[in-house]
């Protein structure tokens, strides 16, 4: 019973906010403390970790071509783009990419997309530029950004998680047959756990896409309720959050007085620094 | 034969160049630690090679991991400020350059499609094109080198450096987070050879009702949801949660349909694998390419959908797999 602290640490950890890697270090070692592994075999499972899980760390190398494409203009272009399709919501764009997501995993395609690949360049800023239509071409205020910028990245998620199990050679049917097949000694076969899987991702996507329609609802409701406590966007709150930006950062002194948003965001330090 | 070790070396070299630039960026306060981390994660990522295929010792790998995840778990990393454009530069650059700029963009996914599809079944003298099993990685280095070439193309751009600062700057702005997914693979191996899955697996057994078949549902469900939430993988859940309660209750006991049992009950895992901060690639990743204040954005987006489908995965088996 022991072991589970190693568990508890974890959840404390992520519960009370402390700096992730700080909360899983700690666990490692305390975990393995407890399971009687030695200081040398801590050290050697920390390593060996390492360098089997290296391929989740390789999108790394999307970067400088994102970033390239980012300085030209890609965000600006997806907005655009979705400017000019009118009777796109947030909601219904997600929705679209959802069930894309999930019929091209469904059929082994699930490096279509990603996080890298298609959020943050295209998925990302297009449910963006839908909002913002529906804001009067306004930018967002921050808590409505990061909800679409949430979903934006949930759609993603989901439609991968409950399209790819239709596909046969993916790896967690592999597993079920691997393990099944070989401990109990019988035979299982890929393919009828991957139409198994079929109804779920039918759910999945009557769930998700009607909560992704519902969202539309969501934005206007706090849109309409952060025009009321802060004005209409172009007077004292639009000043404050000015002024707030020139504190953050030196660049953004530079910047005209449009306000975008995004370029403030990168320099205001969001991910790991400020969330401590 | 394309070797996925190629492509670790790729990115190391990546890791330690943009840290070498990094040590001379006056802009950045905590220019030597944000340095010091990205380097020793640079050298890792080509001396897990030898880590991995069991030439070199595993030790000295695993100081340097304690060693990064001081340096960014105490806050000895930090960024500077990007020499870019600006919000107004952008949009002037992208009414020049039109829908051109999703050329590169696609590139990526469609260069990993055809190389997981198509690529994967070539061989050369009765070798494979790429390494067997690593299909969707090489996809994407392949697609990313390509897309990059092409996007230096479309865009006329001739000097290397500017797309290298570029990525440096998002690297930066997502900082140590890009390790978390690593570390939370490295914390599931631990937990394993501590032996948490048999004690879940122990005290499943202990609270499992006698022959009422919704609550045995219910339980290999939830359990693999929650097994998954605290190791961060449904993989590692499935075979402590098919072993207690799937197997010997559902199938042998209950007499269910093996396939329709395990191919959901997997499907529940993945509710789990949607609302734990523990699959940082597929969570708090995202959260910190898009840039979000709240680290746990995408978790709170995806789980009332998460509970509402372990829903449906339990009435699944219960109506249909029986």
């Amino acid at each position: 019973m022991v072991v589970l602290l190693g568990v508890v640490v974890v959840v404390l950890g992520f519960a009370t906010r402390r700096n992730p890697l700080l909360v899983v270090g700690v666990a490692g070692i305390a975990t393995g403390l407890l399971g009687e592994l030695s200081p040398a075999e801590i050290l050697r499972a920390f390593g060996d970790g390492f360098a089997s899980s290296r391929s989740v760390t390789i999108f790394a190398i999307t970067l400088p071509v994102i970033g390239l494409l980012e300085r030209n203009g890609l965000q600006q272009q997806a907005r655009t783009l979705i400017g000019k399709l009118g009777g796109l919501t947030t909601g219904r764009f997600l929705m679209l990419y959802l069930a894309l997501r999930q019929l091209t995993a469904a059929f082994g395609l699930q490096s279509i997309g990603g996080p890298a690949q298609s959020v943050r360049p295209m998925i990302a800023p297009m449910a963006e530029a839908a909002a913002e239509r529906r804001n009067g071409g306004r930018p967002l205020p921050e808590p409505v950004r990061e909800k679409v910028r949430s979903h934006s990245s949930g759609a993603d998620t989901v439609g991968l998680f409950f399209g790819e199990d239709c596909f046969l050679a993916i790896g967690s049917i592999l597993l079920i047959t691997g393990f099944v097949n070989s401990t109990y000694d019988t035979h299982l076969e890929p393919l009828s756990l991957a139409l198994w899987a079929v109804p779920t991702a039918v759910c999945a996507f009557l769930v998700h896409g009607a909560r992704l329609l519902r969202l539309d609802g969501t934005l206007e409701r706090e849109l309409a309720a952060y025009e009321a406590a802060h004005g209409t966007g172009n007077g004292a709150g639009h000043a404050a959050r000015d002024a707030a930006r020139i504190s953050l950062t030196k660049d953004a002194a530079t910047r005209t007085g449009t306000d975008t948003g995004r370029g403030a965001d990168r320099a205001s330090g969001t991910t790991g620094e400020g969330a401590e | 034969m394309i070797r996925s070790e190629w492509f670790f070396w790729l990115v190391g070299a990546v890791f330690l160049i943009m840290a070498a630039q990094m040590a001379g960026d006056r802009t950045n306060p905590k220019r030597h630690g944000s340095a010091a981390f990205w380097g020793l994660l640079g050298v890792a990522f080509v001396y897990s090679s030898w880590v991995a295929d069991g030439s070199a010792p595993a030790e000295p790998l695993g100081v340097a991991v304690l060693v990064m995840i001081c340096l960014g778990g105490f806050g000895f990393t930090g960024k500077g400020v990007p020499r870019t454009t600006d919000d107004r530069e952008r949009t002037e650059l992208a009414a020049r350059w039109g829908n051109r700029l999703f050329v590169p963009a696609l590139t990526i996914p469609l260069v990993a499609v055809v190389c997981s599809v198509l690529v994967a079944k070539w061989s050369i003298g009765g070798e494979p094109v790429l390494e067997d099993g690593s299909e969707t990685i090489l996809g994407l280095g392949i697609g990313a080198l390509i897309a990059l070439g092409v996007g230096m193309w479309v865009l006329r751009e001739r000097s290397p450096s500017v797309p290298v600062h570029a990525g440096r700057s998002l690297l930066e702005s997502m900082g140590w987070a890009l390790l978390l997914p690593q570390l939370l693979a490295v914390l599931g191996a631990i937990f394993q050879t501590a032996g948490v899955g048999t004690q879940v697996g122990r005290i499943t057994e202990e609270v499992l009702p006698d022959g009422q078949r919704l609550a045995a549902v219910a339980l290999y469900c939830v359990g693999m949801a929650v097994f998954t939430i605290i190791m961060g993988n449904a993989f590692a859940a499935f075979p402590v949660m098919t072993a207690a309660v799937g197997w010997p209750v559902l199938l042998v006991q209950m007499d269910g349909s093996p396939a329709g049992v395990m191919a959901v009950g997997m499907l529940a895992g993945f509710c789990g694998t949607l609302v734990t901060p523990m699959a940082a690639n597929f969570n708090l990743v995202p959260a910190a390419l898009l840039e979000l204040k709240d680290q746990y954005g995408p978790i709170k987006a995806q789980a009332p959908t998460a509970a509402a489908m372990l829903g449906c995965n339990i009435a699944i088996i219960y109506f249909f797999a029986f």
